[in-house]
């Protein structure tokens, strides 16, 4: 009996080994080394079997991953058959014929569940160039017992008024709890994230319609004034050099009584076993000022395949499997429904499984479906985006934004200084690109 | 006889000949110089001339637009004077602790070739890990080493990479190379010849003379050979600071090559990038074309 099953499993194995090695192709997909999709990777190897295909893995972080997979699909050298990227290059590479467009998906991949802002953030021109892997806005998560503690109650849309008035009575640095953990990390998509929003809010705009920068208004100095003053008054010390994963891992170690940030931290900081705060967070909306749109950001981590790769059918099918509601629903029965890839479809904010294990969806939802690419500002724009311009000189002009910014934070200039010169830069920037005439 | 009346034309049939068969023999490796160096170097040169950002294709001819850029970036001047700063401030450092060093650990003593070792052992590590190691152990104002201190002695802890960001800097380079500077320096210490020192003394000369003028002048060519090599790797920092500060704050502490880098792959500006490239190897030159004046009246 035995000896038999043994001779027949040796046979299935000899006979599969000898099935990939005939018609074995290899996918080489780059992704960023972000925990949602590592476990992607680790339920890749069921895809691989089932489909037969090889997958090669690149992981790596934001910064390299963004220069690897630019220079590759500018220069169409066709080392990437699935790449994975943001909403700020779909559009613009969309334009450029560097993507395969996902049309004529199948009717069981269900494209009408994907959530309506996130896919027309996705499509350039009626098509859509990348399908999202997850999705985000922004939110303000707070900790219910200090606030509770302190005899304070947060709004449902709170303003950076009143967060900062919160911060000033939460601020307890002698006992290690900073009263808000805020980015200050420079870089485009560190603290240009969140800072754009603060522009928005404040009655800003990052572009006024000549193409001139408007980040040296009224509005944007007293947006980042504001700013300033609330990360170094009431935020931790070396507060410049915290990003994104600075801060979570802050607030989940219960460090810091407040903090605005991305709606897919909320895995995280409510998962138990990764959080010490767990059962006691309470989140609110991202805060609005003087104006109150535009007020939380909108971003995805999509799945693309470059015009260059050769084997786009395959890609493409790996491309559904991953993003599809199976593999959603997968996630959720092995990994626990908290750490699904969130964001993304209408049917994952339908299902009461994850509603019951997530008390932040519904704000998720609200969060993401508030978000506007268009209409945000106070004033006209001429650009598409909330707290950054879709074009391709944005990187540049936001990094060294960020850099002058954080140059404010440390003292190192005044923010009017740090403001004018960013502004400075951008005009001369956006004049070599031809925007300015 | 036969031999005399021969001989002048044997020396320069020799030099003739020699000419003849040298010369096709050195061609394959002179042309690979040539593809290795001068072919990057004109690609270079040419797309400096090019309005190319790698996300808006295709390029365009530009002319002096990237030039122009460039030597009106109200940064340039800053970002000299650090790539200057983060070279010179080193120098000194690494020649100054690398002779100290070198004098302190060239006499025996006990456990002598372990402190040697120990001394050394920064050269072995990774620019990368080395920044992290200072970056997250050692400067970090919550979890520091430096920070821990301070608390123990009741000072507020410093944010090393916010307030003295190019000190900061300084450090971790002059860390990493003061090594290099005590091994080349020991070495050459070893092959003073004792008896110079020995008869120094017997003529009545201090520490500091014989220092002065035994030791010094004994160790003046490693020195120059130490400054040059060292200006080359300094003039190319660039993980110390993308690991730690990324140029910032502000453009506290960017230097040539991190400003490339900063408009060539954070902007995809290739015309930028290169035209900063073309400046980089001019700076570069005129900092060669110095020390190889100084250098050769020493070698």
């Amino acid at each position: 009996m035995l000896l038999k099953k043994l001779l027949m499993t040796t046979s299935v194995a000899l006979l599969t080994t000898a099935g990939i090695a005939q018609a074995e192709t290899t996918l080489t997909i780059a992704t960023v080394n972000n925990p949602d999709m590592v476990v992607m990777q680790k339920y890749s190897a069921e895809y691989e079997k089932e489909a037969g295909v090889k997958l090669n893995w690149l992981v790596l972080d934001e910064n390299t991953l963004r220069q690897r997979v630019t220079t590759d699909i500018a220069t169409k050298g066709g080392q990437f058959d699935v790449i994975t990227i943001g909403l700020y290059e779909t559009p613009i590479w969309g334009k450029q014929g560097w993507l395969m467009p996902f049309d004529d998906m199948p009717a069981s991949y269900d494209v009408a569940d994907i959530l309506p802002t996130v896919k027309d953030a996705l499509s350039y021109d009626g098509h859509l160039y990348s399908v999202p892997f997850y999705a985000e806005s922004s939110m303000t998560f707070y900790r219910k017992d200090l606030f509770e503690k302190a005899g304070l109650t947060m709004p449902d849309h709170p303003t950076w008024t009143q967060i900062t008035d919160f911060a000033s009575k939460l601020d307890d640095k002698a006992n290690g709890v900073a009263g808000i953990c805020i980015r200050g990390l420079a870089g485009w998509g560190e603290n240009m994230a969140l800072l754009g929003l603060m522009g928005n809010v404040y009655g800003g705009t990052q572009f006024n319609m000549d193409w001139t920068s408007a980040v040296n208004s009224p509005a944007w100095n007293n947006a980042i004034n504001a700013y300033v003053k609330l990360a170094n008054d009431y935020g931790p010390p070396g507060v410049v050099g915290n990003g994104f994963n600075e801060n979570l891992n802050m607030l989940a170690e219960g460090k810091c009584a407040m903090w605005n940030d991305a709606t897919v931290a909320a895995g995280l900081l409510f998962d138990p076993k990764r959080s010490k705060v767990a059962d006691k967070l309470g989140i609110a909306a991202n805060p609005v000022e003087t104006w109150d749109k535009g007020g939380s950001w909108l971003w995805a981590w999509s799945l693309g395949i470059p015009s260059s790769s050769k084997n786009a059918d395959e890609a493409r099918k790996f491309i559904e499997w991953a993003t599809s509601k199976e593999y959603i629903n997968m996630i959720g029965e092995k990994e626990g429904w908290v750490t699904i890839p969130p964001g993304t479809r209408k049917s994952t904010y339908e299902n009461p499984k994850y509603l019951e294990a997530a008390v932040f969806a519904p704000a998720t939802l609200a969060a993401i479906e508030a978000s506007s690419l268009t209409d945000n500002t106070a004033v006209p724009k001429p650009y598409v985006g909330i707290n950054f311009a879709i074009i391709p000189e944005m990187q540049a002009i936001n990094n060294y934004l960020g850099q002058q910014i954080a140059a404010a934070l440390t003292g190192k200039m005044s923010v009017a200084e740090a403001l004018d010169a960013a502004a400075a830069n951008s005009d001369k920037i956006m004049k070599k690109a031809g925007y300015i005439k | 006889m036969a031999n005399s009346t021969t001989s002048p034309d044997v020396p320069g049939n020799r030099k003739r000949h020699r000419k003849f068969r040298t010369w096709p023999l050195l061609v394959p490796a002179v042309s690979i110089l040539a593809v290795w160096a001068i072919v990057p170097l004109i690609l270079t040169v040419w797309y400096s001339f090019q309005n190319y950002n790698l996300q808006v294709p295709p390029a365009v001819w530009g002319g002096l637009i990237n030039y122009e850029y460039l030597l009106t970036d109200p940064d340039l001047p800053v970002v000299v004077w650090n790539t200057l700063l983060m070279v010179f401030v080193p120098l000194i450092i690494t020649i100054g602790l690398g002779l100290a060093f070198a004098v302190l650990y060239d006499g025996p003593f006990p456990g002598q070739p372990i402190a040697r070792l120990l001394v050394i052992t920064p050269f072995f590590v990774m620019p990368t890990v080395a920044a992290l190691v200072w970056k997250n152990l050692f400067f970090h104002p919550v979890f520091g080493l430096l920070a821990w201190g301070e608390k123990l002695l009741g000072l507020e802890p410093v944010d090393w990479f916010s307030d003295y960001p190019m000190a900061a800097i300084i450090i971790i380079i002059s860390w990493m190379w003061t090594p290099f500077a005590t091994l080349i320096l020991l070495t050459a210490m070893q092959s003073l010849d004792r008896e110079q020192i020995e008869a120094a003394r017997m003529d009545g000369a201090k520490v500091m003379a014989r220092f002065r003028y035994v030791v010094l002048p004994h160790l003046t060519r490693p020195i120059a050979v130490l400054i040059m090599l060292e200006t080359i790797f300094f003039l190319a920092t660039y993980a110390e600071i993308y690991v730690t500060t990324s140029g910032g704050p502000g453009s506290a502490t960017t230097n040539i090559p991190f400003y490339i880098y900063s408009r060539a792959l954070q902007g995809f500006d290739v015309g930028l990038a290169s035209a900063a490239g073309v400046f980089a190897i001019i700076i570069a030159n005129i900092v060669a074309y110095f020390f190889a004046r100084a250098m050769s009246e020493q070698l």
